[in-house]
């Protein structure tokens, strides 16, 4: 049984094939790199899991039989898929427990919000996801206060917020301090330990630090996978980054 | 000369240049290699203007130019061809030429025959759209709209990117020669070593928003840059 499963996927942009028959197999609880260069489909491959884009033809499929083609982005986001985009988008002028609030699954519908009460069961979640995601001494800090990496850190706490099965995080150290992209690496893995998870990175310094299987993309399909020193003793990957 | 000195560039609180220092001489052609978002595309927006630095200073022709407005650094003569090319593609080629005139004196707003030269296909062209070139086609265009500027430095960002093998030819042997004619230093941005290697004088490699290796072409060594641009 696999967790997600990209099966022929096509997608093409004014004659631009961004995505070329791709098929890639994730297992439930692994995590997975994904790396190539510029234009190799990295984003459009998440824009199709999560249904930003719909694709020309193949299959996305979920667990055990939901073709992710066939539903909105709502509806793939209720199944338990949550995305990180590269760049933090917090709630700057709301506090992190605040944030994490707002994010927690619930009846988010106006009249229900304004008149909520914190319950004990809520406190008690976002402590553990403060504790997961470093934040806990900035519990009631600004979020616009954090620094680049801790802004990171809390969306992807907001993401945990939501329970996914699936966590999809687009080059989340970019911008950040080697300390804190080495407590990134740690951080996933944490994560890892409950969610499967995939990233798309640049960094390979970090890539390495995950120690997880590695994907590498080229013109919308796969071009090599594995280790990331198999990868990168691969001549056809050498090949690619290397412009030829 | 452009002198970098020490520069750091964040975008609101992310870093992406980390106390980058490097310099370019005219007659020569310095080539910045580096894998995806390692800040080589950000290193020359704060050369041109186009983010401002947060630490360090630009040096060009000695004078401190790391406050002045884009439109100023390009009338002291900097020129940028930017990642995918970036021509206007509903004006024709002779009005995206014309383009580049905004920074010259009224007495010198013409387009030379060193342009038409370097690429003869333009001038065939000068009454097409730029939106109806070919790929190649509108990276010549590029490179020849920031010519018409008459630039002493040159910023070329990823001009091989998505274009066909003859005209990385064409472009590289007019990098040579504008390198040969002695006056105009030339940053070059690549992600194709072979083609960046053969052109280059001084080599640069960045990461992580810093330049890890650096040198003349000939005391680099070429498996620390293949071991710095691949996985």
């Amino acid at each position: 049984m696999t967790l997600l499963y990209l099966d022929g996927v096509s997608v093409s942009f004014d004659g631009f094939r961004a995505l070329n028959a791709l098929s890639l197999v994730l297992e439930p609880g692994e995590m997975r790199a994904v790396i190539g260069p510029n234009g190799a489909g990295k984003t459009t491959m998440m824009d199709v899991i999560t249904g930003k884009t719909r694709p020309d033809t193949g299959r996305v499929v979920f667990g055990e039989d939901t073709d992710l083609t066939h539903l909105d982005e709502p509806a793939i986001a209720a199944l338990g898929i949550g995305r990180k985009f590269q760049k933090p988008t917090v709630f700057e002028s709301h506090s992190v427990a605040d944030n994490l609030l707002l994010a927690l699954a619930g009846d988010r519908r106006a009249r229900r919000t304004l008149r909520a009460r914190e319950t004990a069961d809520e406190n008690a979640r976002i402590e553990a996801i403060l504790a997961t995601v470093r934040l806990a001494p900035e519990r009631n800090r600004m979020a616009a206060a954090l620094s680049h990496g801790q802004k990171q850190w809390l969306e992807i706490g907001m993401l945990l917020a939501q329970d996914p099965r699936l966590l999809l995080v687009d080059e989340p150290v970019a911008g950040m301090t080697d300390a804190e992209t080495e407590q990134t690496a740690v951080l996933l893995r944490d994560i890892n330990r409950t969610r499967s998870v995939v990233v798309v990175e640049h960094d390979m310094a970090f890539v390495r630090a995950l120690g997880v299987k590695v994907t590498v993309l080229h013109e919308g399909a796969v071009l090599s996978e594995g280790s990331i020193d198999h990868v990168s003793e691969d001549p056809r990957v050498v090949e690619v980054y290397l412009g030829r | 000369m452009l002198e970098v000195a020490d520069i750091t560039l964040h975008y609101g609180a992310a870093i992406a240049l980390r106390g980058v220092s490097l310099e370019a001489r005219p007659g020569a052609v310095t080539c910045l290699l580096g894998r995806n978002g390692v800040g080589k595309t950000s290193l020359l927006r704060a050369i041109m203007g186009a983010h401002p630095i947060s630490g360090g200073a630009i040096r060009w022709d000695g004078a401190d130019i790391s406050r002045l407005p884009t439109h100023e650094r390009a009338r002291r003569g900097i020129a940028w061809v930017p990642q995918g090319r970036d021509i206007f593609p509903l004006l024709t080629v002779r009005e995206n030429l014309e383009t580049g005139f905004a920074v010259l004196p009224r007495g010198q707003r013409r387009v030379s025959d060193e342009v038409f030269e370097l690429f003869p296909v333009l001038r065939s062209m000068l009454g097409r759209r730029g939106g109806d070139l070919s790929g190649g086609q509108q990276q010549q265009l590029a490179i020849a709209r920031a010519l018409v500027t008459r630039p002493r430095l040159l910023l070329l960002d990823e001009p091989t990117e998505g274009i066909q093998p003859s005209i990385i030819k064409d472009i590289g042997r007019v990098i040579e020669l504008l390198g040969a004619r002695g006056d105009m230093a030339i940053l070059l941005v690549e992600q194709y070593l072979d083609f960046a290697q053969a052109l280059a004088q001084t080599i640069a490699v960045m990461d992580r928003g810093s330049i890890v290796l650096a040198g003349r072409r000939e005391e680099v060594e070429a498996a620390d840059v293949r071991r710095l641009v691949a996985v």
